[in-house]
């Protein structure tokens, strides 16, 4: 089968679906690789790299292939070229471009829309919307940096001294947590705001501190997204920032609703209420802003305050943005079978979530996905499944055996002992006596060695017990050459080799616990 | 003279009461193992005064000494630390023959004439040392026999194999009867069939215990060689091997039963053999099995993401005494260490094939000590560790052991690697581990699979980390 790899279109896109180290990836899995010329030229993969890896340049990617792999939705009339039942593998957003839909089904083409691969554990190396979140809010940082008059980390110098800056996130997704990342690394002071509580855990995870809105109001929705919030609570959000706004240097809005506009989070007021030369970063400016003032792919300035609204941030960093991008496509195509055995499986959870037309048909959209586990979550979005830890199933409390045991044990020893007392002979009750008290020695004193010791004191108890050498010697020791002399002997022999070995072999390892 | 014995026999006791105390902690050991060596120094001396040696005996048992000293030292010099579980095993095997030896040496000469209880007292004696000893004897052979893979590892269950150790032990102590009946060379014949029974008994209960209830065995039959010592105490009347039979005897039950706790496992259960045989052998159980996806990772992503940690703690099982990684665990510790990573060792109580083994091979290989933790110690620390190791350990680390009440294991207490942000898997294969039961824990989205030989592995990381 041919994947065929197209020069991105947009002015802007600097990102490739594949790099030269995917391209080896697709070809082991069976593909064929076309790539068009200089598609990667803009994320410092060279066409050279590419050859060098196996793949083919090529006038028009579309030609010929099975497969077309892109980052961006085709441009309108991009779809011209490719074969009937051929694949499309993009980011798609169906729902904005319902007439891109169309075009597809009505070209006889299938295609599956990176944005909806389903937010599952499973399909976590699938999910590009993560990885270019996590790239997003990172370059968010970074662009903020750029702009802001003023360092990140505090300095005490003899110039005079500098506080920390303060920097906002509001929404404390994926590109929120990178966001206040790469904003703790920067030095600054960092406060986050969600309006999932759940998420406190994971902003302190990362250095951030988690401002909290008292409020009886959950905001999580399904698949770990939030959802729209009652006016109450967006009033008392509001005020929340407007308290902010006056000691923050950096605002980055992260805020998204899926299928819906970006919430209007920032408002004139609060962009005037900050100090002069702060930024805002909105990285939902493509989806209409969560800034009044943003103006989408545009950096403007309002009264000394600078509004970023670029909405290709994750392409500014695009060698690495290309890299996880395409490592995402590569991991799908793995999904889809490889070569060999490629199949658009609808039992398949993840292809079915993603695939949004399939030969000609446009798919409806799949149920949404299971709601996510109630509050607190533990973990990072998609949450692995926590683990409770079960009670230790042992009894152990203080003493070494359990109650029950030892009143058994007293009384079998009660009734032993009168047995005993009233039967046995003198010397027999004497060694009894020095049995019992070596036993009860022991129990106290092995129960201090250390457990990194347990090799050691096996081998020490080893040696010692090749005591028993001395019940050897006892026999063999009239000197005559009898049957039960040279069992004696042989019975030493044994022994003296454990009582060596055993104290030679401990040593051994002693000498090798050092500090 | 006979005080003078006593009080010999009195100093060798309390110099081993000292030695095992001495073992408490690692500053101390050393000069544990040294009062060990000169409370069986003092005995073996104040045996020799005994009136009933004399003559030619001294000659003899010298040179039995020496004999048997010179092989000690000899496997003691060569023997290689993973193979010590096989050692330990082997050298049990001998206090077992030495115990049935002199016990039927002693029933060869019963000394002064004996009537009455006093005659019956001490055939159970005799019967006592050597049954115990026969067991111990072949147990140990079986034990040695399957650490060092000459017999597989996998338990041998015959049909109705209680009721058959329960016929071959009552046969046993109903031998004593007739032996007791009489004492000239026709009482030998009992005693001799009693021999073969308890060593019958032997093979068959160690025979039927999985590989990976081995460090259970291995002390179980630690005890059994001391309370066969304290027998032949009881049988010759001698008051220093009661004592330190009862010394060794409590010793190997107390690490027993360390380990069944370790394991969530009760004695009986252990000793009756059978493990994870309930769950239908080495097919997981039915019904729950673990979803999720295998994840590799390569070692120049492993090797820069341990490079780029602060906080990595390695958790080794017995796959990296089969590899022989202890080195290379240790050069990569002290390489991670210089870069300023906080490294730390997390073990399982029965991780390896004998209580302590990981400790003795790290130890070898010069890992400090103080960084090698117990499983208790460091579970709470794994939550805030950005890199947990997995090197060759599996049901030491597997969370149905907290999940999942159908799994064998379940109960049993893990090292909650998955706890890390990061969980690295050294594993040759995808096989499952000695309980033969699936592992979730290579399915959890904080793991990857780092797969190959486990010290091929850790070399490979090492050779990463030194570059610049």
């Amino acid at each position: 089968m041919r994947i065929g790899v197209p020069r991105e279109g947009g002015s802007t896109e600097r990102r490739v679906a594949a790099t030269p180290d995917t391209v080896q990836r697709m070809r082991a899995l069976g593909f064929e690789v076309g790539i068009e010329a200089g598609a990667g030229i803009r994320a410092g993969y060279p066409d050279s790299a590419y050859e060098q890896a196996g793949a083919l340049l090529v006038e028009d990617a579309r030609r010929g292939a099975d497969i077309l792999i892109a980052v961006e939705p085709p441009e309108p009339g991009a779809l011209e070229g490719l074969r009937e039942g051929a694949l499309l593998i993009s980011l798609l957003w169906p729902q904005q471009h319902p007439e891109l839909v169309q075009q597809i089904a009505a070209r006889g083409l299938s295609a599956i829309a990176l944005d909806r691969i389903p937010r599952i554990s499973r399909a976590q190396k699938m999910d590009v919307l993560s990885s270019m979140a996590n790239i997003a809010g990172y370059r968010a940082v970074i662009e903020a940096a750029h702009r802001l008059p003023r360092f990140f980390g505090g300095q005490i110098t003899a110039a005079g001294k500098t506080p920390p800056a303060r920097v906002l996130i509001i929404g404390a997704g994926v590109a929120g947590l990178a966001a206040i990342g790469a904003a703790r690394g920067l030095g600054a002071e960092v406060y986050a705001f969600d309006t999932r509580a759940a998420v406190k855990e994971q902003v302190e995870s990362m250095g951030g501190r988690f401002l909290e809105l008292v409020f009886e109001e959950e905001g999580e929705g399904s698949g770990g997204y939030a959802r729209v919030m009652s006016e109450a609570f967006i009033a008392a959000e509001m005020a929340l920032f407007l308290e902010q706004a006056p000691r923050t240097d950096i605002v980055i809005t992260t805020a998204l609703i899926p299928g819906k506009p970006a919430p209007l989070l920032w408002t004139r007021e609060h962009v005037e209420a900050m100090p002069p030369g702060s930024v805002v970063v909105d990285m939902a400016a493509a989806q209409g802003g969560n800034c009044e003032l943003t103006s989408p792919g545009e950096a403007i300035e309002h009264q000394g305050v600078t509004i970023l609204g670029y909405a290709d941030l994750t392409s500014r960093l695009s060698g690495h943005a290309s890299q996880f991008f395409a490592r995402n496509v590569t991991h799908l195509l793995e999904e889809l079978g490889g070569a060999e055995s490629f199949e658009l499986d609808l039992d398949n959870e993840v292809i079915r979530g993603a695939l949004v037309v399939c030969r000609g048909e446009v798919l409806p959209p799949p149920p949404p996905p299971e709601p996510s586990p109630a509050p607190p979550r533990a973990e990072t979005p998609p949450a692995p499944p926590v683990l409770a830890r079960p009670p230790r199933a042992s009894g152990h409390t203080v003493g070494p055996l359990p109650g029950t045991a030892v009143a058994g044990i007293g009384a079998v020893a009660a009734i032993a002992l009168v047995a005993i007392g009233q039967l046995a002979p003198p010397e027999l009750i004497q060694h009894l006596t020095v049995f019992v008290l070596a036993v009860f020695i022991g129990w106290q004193v092995v129960w201090n060695v250390t457990a990194a010791l347990h090799t050691p004191l096996m081998s020490v108890t080893n040696a010692i017990s090749g005591i028993i050498l001395v019940g050897g010697a006892l026999q063999a020791g009239a000197g005559a050459l009898e049957p039960g002399a040279i069992l004696g002997l042989v019975a030493i022999l044994f022994a003296s080799i454990n009582v060596f070995g055993g104290f030679l072999v401990t040593q051994r390892m002693l000498q090798m616990f050092r500090r | 003279m006979a005080n003078l014995l006593t009080v010999a026999y009195l100093a060798a006791a309390a110099l081993f009461i000292l030695s095992l105390g001495g073992l408490s902690n690692q500053e101390t050991a050393r000069r544990g193992n040294l009062y060990g060596m000169i409370g069986m120094g003092l005995a073996i001396v104040a045996t020799l005064l005994d009136p009933r040696i004399s003559g030619a005996g001294y000659g003899l048992v010298a040179g039995a000494v020496i004999l048997g000293g010179a092989i000690g030292a000899g496997l003691a010099a060569r023997v290689a630390m993973t193979s010590m579980p096989e050692l330990v095993a082997l050298l049990h095997s001998f206090v077992g023959l030495s115990a049935v030896l002199v016990g039927i040496s002693t029933a060869l000469h019963p000394g002064e004439v004996l009537s009455g209880a006093e005659k019956i007292v001490h055939d159970v004696e005799i019967f006592l040392d050597v049954g115990i000893g026969a067991i111990t004897l072949t147990g140990s052979v079986v034990a040695w026999a399957k650490l060092s893979g000459r017999l597989s590892g996998a338990p041998l269950l015959l049909p109705g194999r209680h009721l058959i150790n329960l016929l071959v032990a009552g046969g046993s102590v109903a031998l004593v009867v007739p032996f007791s009946m009489d004492l000239d060379p026709g009482g030998l014949v009992w005693l001799l069939g009693m021999t073969g029974l308890a060593g019958l008994l032997g093979v068959h209960l160690v025979a039927a215990i999985g590989g990976a209830d081995m460090p259970v065995v291995v002390s179980l039959l630690n005890s059994y060689s001391g309370w066969t010592a304290a027998a032949a105490g009881f049988m010759l009347g001698n008051d220093l091997l009661i004592v330190t039979g009862a010394l060794v005897g409590s010793s190997g039950a107390i690490l027993s039963y360390i380990m069944c706790r370790a394991m969530n496992r009760s004695i009986w259960n252990v000793v009756f053999g059978g493990f994870g045989t309930d769950a239908g052998g080495g097919a997981p159980a039915q019904g729950d099995q673990p979803t999720g996806e295998i994840v590799a990772i390569e070692l120049d992503e492993a090797a820069a993401l341990l490079a780029r940690s602060k906080r990595v703690i390695l958790v080794p099982g017995y796959g990296m005494a089969v590899a022989q990684a202890q080195h290379a665990v240790q050069d990569f510790t002290t390489l991670l260490r210089g870069r300023g990573v906080e490294v730390r060792f997390g073990i399982h109580p029965v991780a390896g094939r004998l209580p302590g083994h990981m400790n003795v091979l790290l130890a070898e290989a010069g890992v400090p000590y103080d960084i090698v933790l117990e499983m208790d110690e460091i579970n709470d620390d794994l939550p805030d560790t950005d890199v947990c190791l997995v090197i060759g350990a599996n049901d030491i680390v597997n969370p149905s052991a907290q999940t999942d009440q159908s799994s064998p294991i379940y109960g049993m207490p893990v090292l909650e690697a998955w706890e890390a942000a990061t969980c690295i898997v050294l594993k040759r294969s995808m096989r499952a581990g000695y309980a033969g039961v699936g592992n979730p824990l290579f399915l959890h989205p904080h793991t990857r699979m780092l797969f190959g030989d486990a010290r091929d592995t850790m070399s490979e990381l090492v050779a990463r980390l030194k570059q610049p």
